[in-house]
Parts: structure tokens; sequence; C-alpha cells
């Protein structure tokens, strides 16, 4: 993102029909953390217009290689290996550069290594479930990692999340910000899911469904899925009155 | 027909959940030896200007117990009221004040608390002044889609007396929820996501 000028438009006012409500009984724990009164709306100020940006430089060598990541020297995490790749782009298309992304998830037997987690499927030794990476100049991003497992919680008395990893992502504008969940194509429990269902729209939970990518498997080696990412659009200016950038 | 806008959608919010804190904040997770340190977890250092403060408090259900799993971001300008952030266009911010923090709040006594240094004033669209605020964005177990609000200070009540934000609220009474306390050099914000005493939060 560095030779490009950077935006200081007011974002697209963000459609809350398509995002899930923040009360959906289904998933128990929305009764009683969501608001009851109307969100207030104002326009962008600065405050929401501009936003951290992190450069390549704080990577670590494997943060986005999580088979290796937690590894012990010569040891490799168990599970499905696959690569998860795709772009980052705004509601106008435009390949968003240097966008922050990290991302966690459960092992290939669906354990999270968290001390609250006390599901009885085994912790990986050399599985850790954290990444992050910075997309391109073109808005592209690729990790490594394994397949995780479904996993059981306690919401009705057998509900089962699906396969899901976890995305939290920083665009240029604090108003970008953003955290979701990627689903994989074809897993049956995907419309099952009280968290999934919170979405109203089946097509924006199509949105969240990761492609398989066989253009992009490495042979004996990995798997590949493609899941892109949508943030919020700008306008083109910060002064309605003042045409900068047309 | 018409032509297509051909705009895309937005990708969907979904929960953080309960272990946000493995990929945002790892270390205190106990996962370490991944990251150096959990980023945001450090705003200032010793050449930061501007008075330095604490801002902290707790994130309250709808039945008034605490959140032990919540994770919160605050964004706001430096003691001069510019962002550091490439759309900042009206000057260079404060180089050694990242402007960004992260903390999730204390598995055991519920508390958040960031160390930070007190915002100067930002303008709004129309020039007026916004008066000194940190912006908030709170994500847990059991909140879908991000929530915003703002923090304002209890000491600066000419200026949130002006605020173009503020003033724009119909129901007076819910203004005080945007307002933190001072207690010595730290001020205290407690959210309440819910119920009579609920935070305003922002559609922005």
């Amino acid at each position: 993102m560095s030779n490009r000028k950077p935006e200081t438009g007011a974002f697209f006012q963000r459609d809350r029909q398509w995002h899930p409500p923040a009360y959906t009984p289904e998933y128990k724990t929305s009764v009683v953390r969501s608001p009851q009164r109307a969100l207030i709306s104002f326009d962008n100020t600065l405050s929401e217009i501009t936003g951290p940006v992190f450069g390549h430089s704080m990577l670590g060598e494997l943060d986005a290689d999580l088979i290796y990541n937690y590894a012990k020297p010569g040891e490799s995490a168990i599970g499905q290996r696959i690569i998860v790749h795709g772009r980052v782009v705004d509601e106008r298309g435009k390949g968003v550069a240097g966008a922050l992304l990290e991302f966690w998830q459960a092992n290939a037997g669906g354990r999270y290594r968290h001390k609250r987690e006390g599901y009885l499927a085994a912790l990986d030794p050399n599985f850790g479930g954290c990444g992050r990476t910075i997309t391109d100049d073109d808005g592209y991003y690729r990790f490594r990692t394994v397949k995780p497992g479904a996993y059981p919680w306690p919401n009705g008395v057998n509900d089962w999340r699906p396969a899901h990893i976890h995305f939290s992502v920083f665009g240029h504008g604090f108003a970008q910000r953003l955290i979701t969940q990627m689903y994989f194509e074809g897993d049956p429990m995907i419309w099952n899911c009280p968290i999934v269902k919170s979405i109203p729209d089946k097509a924006a939970i199509e949105q969240l469904i990761a492609a398989l990518d066989m253009n992009n498997t490495i042979p004996m080696d990995a798997r590949a899925y493609k899941f892109d990412i949508v943030l919020r659009g700008r306008r083109s200016t910060l002064f309605e009155n003042r045409m900068e950038g047309n | 027909m018409v032509q297509q806008l051909g705009y895309l959608k937005e990708t969907p919010s979904q929960t953080a959940g309960p272990y946000v804190h493995i990929g945002c904040t790892p270390n205190f997770a106990e996962i370490t030896g991944v990251y150096e340190n959990d980023l945001g977890i450090s705003m200032v250092n010793d050449k930061t200007l501007g008075e330095r403060i604490s801002l902290r408090g707790r994130v309250f259900d709808g039945t008034g117990t605490p959140l032990r799993d919540a994770l919160l971001e605050i964004w706001q300008a430096d003691s001069k009221g510019l962002y550091n952030s490439p759309s900042e266009l009206r000057g260079s911010a404060d180089p050694n004040f990242t402007g960004w923090g992260r903390c999730p709040t204390d598995m055991e006594t519920a508390e958040y608390r960031f160390e930070t240094v007190k915002p100067g004033q930002v303008p709004f669209k129309d020039g007026r002044m916004m008066a000194p605020h940190v912006t908030v964005w709170i994500v847990a177990r059991g909140i879908n889609i991000g929530l915003q609000t703002r923090i304002y200070f209890d000491d600066e009540k000419e200026a949130n007396d002006k605020d173009p934000i503020l003033q724009r609220i119909e129901h007076r009474n819910r203004v005080p929820t945007l307002i933190a306390k001072r207690d010595g050099s730290s001020y205290v914000f407690d959210i309440y996501l819910q119920g009579d005493k609920e935070t305003i939060f922002f559609d922005v």
C-alpha cells in the first residue's frame, strides 16, 4: 500500500439486514448480550475513517504456517494439511492492500488450546491454533494449516459447530473492523448451526463457505480452500462539497 | 432492467466466540512462543507526548454479570488530536503513540485496562470540534457483530456539551452512559450491554 494515495472517504453504510442481528435466541448467549435499544447512527467522522495499519515487518517467519509455528523442531501438526487463500477486497471490488488478518481454530479433533475448554478430544502437542498475515499489494493472502474438526458446545444438548476457522480482519479504517468465521464447502453441519443461522440470508451464509480449490492444491502435499473477504467500501471523499480525487 | 451497480456485499460478521484469545491475544491464552508479544498490549512508550491516563472498567450482560471473555479494542487520536493512520491528512501523529490498543477482560476480575494518553480534540466534518473521545469496539461470545461505542471524559464538560455526536442523542438521560468517571489518573468506564443502564452503541 506504500505507493498508493490513502483514501479518506466515509465508508458505505453497513447493511444490518445482511449481518446477523444482535438478538438471535437460538444462539443462547446472545439473549443477555444483545442491546435492546436501537443503535444510534451518524456518518463517519475522522475517528471511524482512520484506523491502524500494520507493517509486514511485524510478522514472524512462521506466523502464517499453523502446521509448524507451534511445533517442536522436526515435528508438525496432525491433520489434513490445507492451504487457505483468497483476496481481501472492498465492496467496490478494490483489493485491500496491507490488511492484517488474524485467524484461530481448533485442532483436527475439534479441540481448542484454551484453559476454558474442556472437550475430551486430545490436544495436539504440535498445534497452537493461531496465525496471522498481511495482504499483499493486490489484497491477496495465504496461510497453511490443518483442517479443524467439528466440536460440541453447550447450547442445545447436542449442538456441534461445523468445522470453522475464525478470522479477524483490519482494513484501513476502524469502521471496517470485522470478525467472522470461515466454513468448508460441503460440510452438512453448517446448516444445523445456531451461530451460522444467526445470519438471516442464505446468500450471506454462502459468502462464509470456502470453496475447495483444486487448482491451488499442492499435489502430494496439501489441498487448498479459497476464501475471499469483502470489507466495507468507501465514498470517494471526506467532504461532500469538495470533490477531491474525482 | 437498468445497469447493475456491481457492488459486492460485505462479508457477514460472526461472533468472536469464547476462544478469541487464541487468535488475538495468544500469550494471554498461554500459547507462548508463536508471537513475541500480543498485539496492542502497549500503546505508549517513554517518549509518548501527552497526559498519561488509564482507562478501565468492566462489561456487564443483561443480568448484571460481568463478561470474563470479552475483547476490547480502542482507537484514538494522540494528545494533539491526530490519528496514527495513513488516512490522517492533517499532519503526522506522535510516532511514539500507536493510537490502537487491544485488551481482553480478565478471566477472574473481568476488568479491562488500557494505559494510554488523553486524546486531543478532532474536528467533525463541518469543522466544529468533537470533544476528546476514544472509540471502542467490543467482541465476545454471544455478540454476533462487534459493538461500537465511545468513551468521553467527565472532566471535559464544556467540550462534551458542544460535541456534535453527543448533541444528537435524543434521549439525554442516556448521554452519561458514554462519560468515563475520573478516579485519580485513571478513568472508569463500565459498559452495559443490555437493560436499564444500557450503554449507547453506534451504527457508524
